[in-house]
């Protein structure tokens, strides 16, 4: 008797959670949905439900110049901060893998920091810095703002890469003749190349729709999300919506890359050591 | 067999001479003046418990770890300022450490293609070695579609690829099951006199030691306890410790007065200098007899069996007799149950052994634990 009532709690409670979930998922993605749809919408943001569907908003949007030139902006910018904060970041990574130097639990901290900080500390900061330097703010001070602010994205998941990698694989590669530099080209960086490529996609992403940092250090050139925000003070237009829309599409594209690649890495990482 | 190359080994110049060496890591002395000849063609055992430093004395000569003190020789090259990857020594390795993103066929390749060896020479050389280990239906494979015995058999095929003048195999068995094993003991002490390359292999596994050795040199402590064949080490251990290591035994604290060893009940002559002494009998040296006269040289006690280990072929038996005396006896199994026995030895059958002492911390010393506790 006991347990059927503790088995109808149980499916109660049940019940309450799958609700709970379904509620915490359309909070999340309801809104994503709403701006997709009414990117299709023929009467804009106005007018529920949407009545007719039409691809206008993206002629519109294919039209627009300054809208393309701000998205070839962030496209250079984000590689151009990919570039930097993995040319800093790998080398830290090895370095906090390998190296051993007073201080060093101290720098692990502080490679870190800036994952953490918020962007208007990044960005105010590296404000100040330009100012005070008299440097002109560009495009390039937001790939300089970027490249820093991400050395720590770089550095974790290459960290976390190399704590992975079996030691033994390497030392085995010394035995076999290889010295240190060829056994860092043909076994330590293959072994790093997922978790590289995570990095690199990672740093990518973020750096396409970063505002804070951009915001901050922003010269005549817009970044895409900071052309989206101008315009949005002026009204919301579908146009926006149908932008928003593409973006999300290659969002969505490159997480789904970067979680296979993880999860391939681990799957071969297991299968190497059984 | 065995015995003739054991003494060919002792007559020829050493392939490998440790030389005193010593390995501390920061005030943990982990190797204390290590000196050990490999001759040529020898296979050679570390055999050592966990801690004892066998693989710390293994990487040493890999170049993966420097030693504190002491010299390498390697004929006339002095080996240990050397790096790892100049020396004509390979390893194959505790879990194999293949590389995971080549395939078989590139693993064993990889020595020769860091050589810059000629294409068609890598080619049939790796074919060569991978047929060896009877894996050459793998060579397309990755290291994590073949079972933890065909991985053994690509790092052996990867190591010996480059025709080292040593080989160093660091546990490679320990992660196999007990028939795999078995069966690889075999293979790879027939791989190795069919290679003729001198292996140093560490084990902490007295009975694969025992096996596979020319030689055997237990590791206690980071000391080296004793250096023989396995069938010395076994008939005349020199320490207690090695006595109690390898097999079973009866290990009797006794003491030497005027030429008369006595343990209480027993006694028997010997040409030794007066005070304590320790004795090694092996359970299968004690007899039960029932004849009434007694050969010359024999040593007789009367005891009660308190318990029976059946073994198959033979059972090992534990005897109390008078004054505390508890003696191991290993019989020929199946003789039921037993209560008062006669056994019987002959002196020369106990082995006079060092006493070992042990070393928890500095000043506190105390003897090895008593044999038969282990029963």
């Amino acid at each position: 008797m006991e347990l059927l009532v503790s088995d109808a709690n149980f499916a109660s409670g049940s019940r309450w959670l799958l609700f709970h979930a379904v509620a915490v998922f359309a909070f999340l993605y309801l809104p994503i949905a709403v701006l997709i749809l009414y990117s299709f919408n023929r009467e804009g943001v106005g007018g529920f439900p949407p009545r007719h569907l039409t691809l206008d908003w993206y002629r519109t949007l294919f039209a627009d110049g300054p809208i393309w030139d701000s998205v070839l902006n962030s496209l250079q910018v984000a590689f151009a901060a990919m570039v930097i904060s993995l040319t800093f970041g790998v080398p830290a990574a090895l370095a906090l893998d390998r190296a051993q130097f007073p201080g060093k639990a101290v720098f692990r901290r502080l490679v870190l920091l800036p994952l953490i900080l918020p962007g208007i500390i990044t960005g105010l900061s590296l404000l100040m810095l330009f100012n005070g330097m008299g440097t002109k703010l560009s495009l390039m001070t937001i790939v300089l703002g970027h490249g820093t602010a991400l050395i720590s994205v770089a550095t974790t998941e290459v960290f976390a890469g190399l704590q992975k990698l079996d030691r033994a694989q390497e030392e085995a590669s010394l035995d076999l003749g290889a010295n240190y530099w060829q056994t860092f080209w043909r076994i330590t960086v293959p072994n790093l190349k997922l978790p590289i490529i995570g990095a690199a996609l990672l740093i990518f992403t973020l750096s396409m729709d970063e505002i804070a940092v951009s915001f901050f250090l922003i010269g005549r050139d817009n970044t895409l999300p900071l052309e989206i925000w101008g315009r949005l003070r002026r009204g919301i237009t579908p146009e926006i919506n149908a932008v928003s829309t593409i973006i999300f599409g290659f969002s969505l594209v490159a997480i789904v890359l970067w979680y296979r690649l993880r999860v391939r890495g681990e799957g071969a990482i297991e299968g190497g050591s059984k | 067999m065995t015995m003739t190359s054991a003494a060919d080994a002792g007559s020829r110049a050493p392939l490998l001479s440790i030389r005193k060496v010593a390995k501390h890591f920061g005030r943990n002395v982990v190797l204390r003046d290590i000196s050990l000849d490999v001759a040529e063609g020898e296979f050679l055992t570390i055999l050592g418990e966990s801690g004892s430093g066998k693989t710390t004395l293994l990487r040493i000569i890999a170049g993966f770890e420097r030693a504190s003190a002491g010299e390498l020789w390697m004929g006339e090259e002095r080996l240990d300022r050397q790096p790892p990857y100049r020396r004509r020594v390979n390893t194959v390795f505790q879990n194999y450490a293949l590389f995971p993103h080549l395939t078989v066929e590139q693993n064993v390749a990889y020595g020769l293609r860091v050589a810059k060896r000629p294409e068609a020479e890598i080619a049939s050389r790796v074919e060569e070695a991978l047929d060896k280990v009877k894996m050459a239906a793998y060579a397309k494979s990755k290291p994590s579609r073949i079972s933890g015995g065909q991985q053994q058999r690509i790092a052996l095929a990867r190591a010996l690829v480059n025709r080292p003048r040593l080989l160093l195999l660091d546990e490679p068995l320990s992660a196999l099951d007990a028939n795999l094993r078995r069966q690889m003991q075999v293979e790879l002490k027939s791989l190795q006199r069919e290679v003729g390359i001198s292996f140093i292999f560490v084990t902490h596994d007295q009975e694969e030691a025992m096996v596979m050795s020319d030689r055997i040199a237990l590791l206690r402590s980071g000391e080296l306890e004793q250096v023989a064949t396995p069938r010395e080490i076994y008939g005349r251990p020199a320490t207690a410790y090695a006595a109690q290591f390898i097999g079973h035994t009866n290990l009797l604290k006794c003491e030497v007065r005027g030429g008369m060893v006595r343990c209480a009940p027993l006694s028997w002559s010997a040409a030794l200098p007066d005070g304590p002494a320790l004795f090694s009998l092996r359970p299968e040296n004690i007899r039960m007899t029932t004849a009434s006269t007694t050969i010359a040289g024999s040593v007789r006690v009367r005891g009660k069996v308190s318990h029976q280990a059946f073994h198959g072929a033979t059972e090992l038996i534990r005897v109390e007799c008078r004054d505390g005396l508890v003696l191991v006896v290993r019989t020929p199994g199946g003789g039921g149950a037993l209560d008062e026995v006669e056994l019987e030895f002959c002196s020369t059958d106990a082995v006079l052994v060092r006493e070992s002492l042990v070393r928890e911390s500095p000043g506190r010393e105390s003897l090895v634990r008593e044999s038969a506790e282990r029963i």
